[in-house]
């Protein structure tokens, strides 16, 4: 830097103006590439400030006042944390959401790494498929739901109808109507639209693999479950940890296949936090009670990142 | 001469054998690859085939519960003229669009300089932006959307559509950013640099020489960040309050369903010709989907 500096007050030497060399040696300062790199991410840093970060700090103060919507809050404390305690419904959306998270994502592991094995096997049309599959997590997730809705819709049901011609149910199965098939419908469209998205990016893992560490384990006399325990999942536990990581936070903060299927109905079976949080802050208006709710999704998803971010340290050392 | 009826039954037996051989390998393929696969493509596929089938449908053929619901008898398209001239439909759809396109835009712009600088200039902080571009890649959106209509309600902004246009890039930027910088990474500076010798500013660098080797990574970039806009839900139902204005996910889920009534049929045509978009899309640029999708993956 003073290099730069020096060579620039050389140079001014040479011109006689000193506007020119003010301007010379801002010219100068702006090419510096520090100062480039600084102007460049700027935009990036003023979105993610004003947006992201300014909103994050506010729903922390909302959480600990009474606001509602159109009253400015008084400062409560941690009275929305320690009451939603008193809350029923709270407490079963809480279950709820770790049920639903984990049932699946153990569920759309093991499918997701199912299908990735049995796609990852040379046959006609593998690009063709491979597309087709991945069409349920790329469609907006609201409209999927949409249909899946009408599937289980409780007199019309097209499920039951095939599992009614198939001889395996002789009563139609409440779908939405019942509180624990009510979760399970909700955790059927998770798991529909999460499997293409683990399978999908574990098979692109599985095809980085070459083919000649596969010939030496069985050189070695490694079998087929051999080389699964010590080719295979050693080099896609990476990309399998990332997956999961993802997996969590969007199953653990979702809204959208809740609303859409149930509402958080009947009598809050499938009520989650991300939902509750929406009725209690915007439908109800309790904006200080919504933030305190969904604040609770807070420690959570921290550790997925900590664990993300730490996992990637880590790996670029 | 003696040598031929020889070998012919030979190479027969062969053949035979072969052709035995072929068929028991095309079975074994048919019941272990072919026929599970038939059945997960059935199973994944199965809600859109429902979403296509009722969308055709007429009404007294969904309510039938005797006929086969898998086939309409008589297809019709009355459901898909109910949407386009009976509801908003046109109107939602030419609001998601505009978000989509706008907010993409803006996202690439802001993206692409922040990976650029990012990934290649080096200067106080640079580590500390890309750890958090990467975080707030992570935090999801219903973590922030009581704050934000509060934000956007001070702003002046709440209840138009053109918020969207403005909110959508906090998570299309972290994303893209991301992937930007592990695209930038892979390129070579010496062309740069050797502009640089002959007397290119960064900025004419960037845009001459780097960004024309980036178009694949910016394509990729872009489609995500489409896609998410064009498949968001929970800033769309918070930030837009009238019916107008909204995009195509709210719209349809609040205003094609009226109390406990739901239009099956324009339901149905709305859900697939709102898939349309993201799939056709999606359909010409799977390779770079993919990749993106394990970017954060692989890179990391």
């Amino acid at each position: 830097m003073n290099d730069t500096r020096t060579r620039n007050t050389r140079r001014s030497w040479g011109s006689s103006q000193q506007s020119s060399t003010l301007k010379e040696r801002l010219t100068l300062w702006l090419n510096r590439d520090s100062t480039v790199g600084q102007i460049m991410v700027a935009p990036m840093v003023i979105l993610l400030v004003t947006l992201v970060a300014y909103p994050f700090v506010l729903s922390l103060w909302l959480s600990l006042t009474n606001k509602t919507i159109g009253v400015p809050g008084v400062f409560v404390g941690l009275k929305n944390f320690i009451g939603q305690w008193q809350s029923q419904i709270f407490v079963q959306a809480l279950r709820n959401t770790f049920v639903y998270t984990i049932i699946t994502t153990i569920v759309k592991l093991i499918l997701g790494f199912g299908l990735a094995l049995f796609l990852n096997q040379e046959f006609r049309g593998r690009q063709f498929v491979r597309a087709a599959l991945l069409l349920p997590w790329i469609v907006p997730t609201v409209l999927s739901t949409m249909a899946w809705l009408w599937m289980f819709d409780s007199n019309l049901s097209s499920i039951n109808w095939v599992l009614r011609d198939l001889g395996l149910i002789e009563k139609n199965i409440p779908w939405l109507t019942q509180p624990t098939w009510a979760l399970v419908s909700v955790m059927i469209v998770n798991i529909w639209r999460g499997i293409p998205f683990f399978g999908i990016t574990i098979l692109a893992g599985l095809q980085t693999i070459p083919q000649e560490l596969y010939d030496a384990a069985s050189i070695d006399g490694a079998n087929r479950l051999g080389r699964l325990a010590n080719v295979t999942i050693p080099l896609v536990r990476t990309i399998v940890y990332v997956v999961l990581v993802m997996s969590i936070i969007g199953t653990f903060s979702d809204l959208q296949v809740v609303y859409g299927l149930t509402g958080g109905g009947p009598a809050n079976a499938t009520q989650v936090l991300a939902t509750l949080s929406y009725k209690a802050g915007l439908q109800s208006g309790m904006l200080g009670q919504g933030a305190a709710i969904s604040m609770y999704m807070f420690p959570v998803l921290l550790l997925m990142v900590i664990l993300e971010v730490r996992y990637m340290r880590r790996s670029a050392e | 001469m003696s040598a031929k009826p020889q070998v012919q039954p030979k190479s027969r037996e062969v053949a035979f054998r072969r052709r035995e051989r072929n068929w028991g390998r095309i079975l074994k393929r048919l019941l272990t690859i072919y026929l599970p696969l038939l059945f997960i493509l059935a199973a994944m596929l199965l809600p859109f085939y429902w979403m296509a089938v009722t969308s055709f449908k007429p009404y007294q053929e969904m309510f039938n519960l005797k006929a086969n619901p898998f086939f309409p008898a008589n297809p019709t398209i009355e459901h898909y003229v109910h949407l386009f001239t009976k509801t908003r439909f046109p109107i939602w759809l030419k609001n998601t669009a505009l978000v989509a396109l706008c907010s993409t835009a803006i996202s690439m712009v802001i993206s692409v300089l922040a990976g650029y600088s990012l990934s290649r200039l080096r200067f106080r902080g640079n580590t500390f932006l890309g750890l958090a571009a990467f975080v707030t890649y992570l935090v999801p959106t219903t973590l922030l959307f009581i704050p934000m209509a509060e934000v956007t309600r001070s702003l002046g902004l709440l209840g138009k559509t053109e918020v969207l246009i403005i909110v959508y890039p906090t998570f299309q930027v972290p994303f893209c950013t991301w992937l930007l910088m592990g695209y930038f990474r892979t390129l070579p500076p010496d062309l740069e640099e050797c502009a640089m010798v002959d007397g290119a500013t960064r900025w004419q660098a960037l845009r001459k020489i780097t960004l024309p080797l980036a178009i694949p990574g910016v394509i990729t970039a872009g489609i995500f960040a489409f896609t998410l806009s064009w498949n968001e839900f929970i800033y769309g139902l918070v930030l837009v309050t009238s019916d107008a204005r909204r995009t195509i996910p709210v719209g349809v889920l609040t205003s094609l369903v009226v109390g406990d009534l739901y239009f099956w049929g324009p339901l149905m045509a709305a859900a697939l010709i709102g898939s349309v978009p993201v799939a056709v899309l999606y359909g010409f640029f799977v390779e770079q989907y993919v990749a993106g999708l394990t970017a954060g993956a692989v890179k990391g």
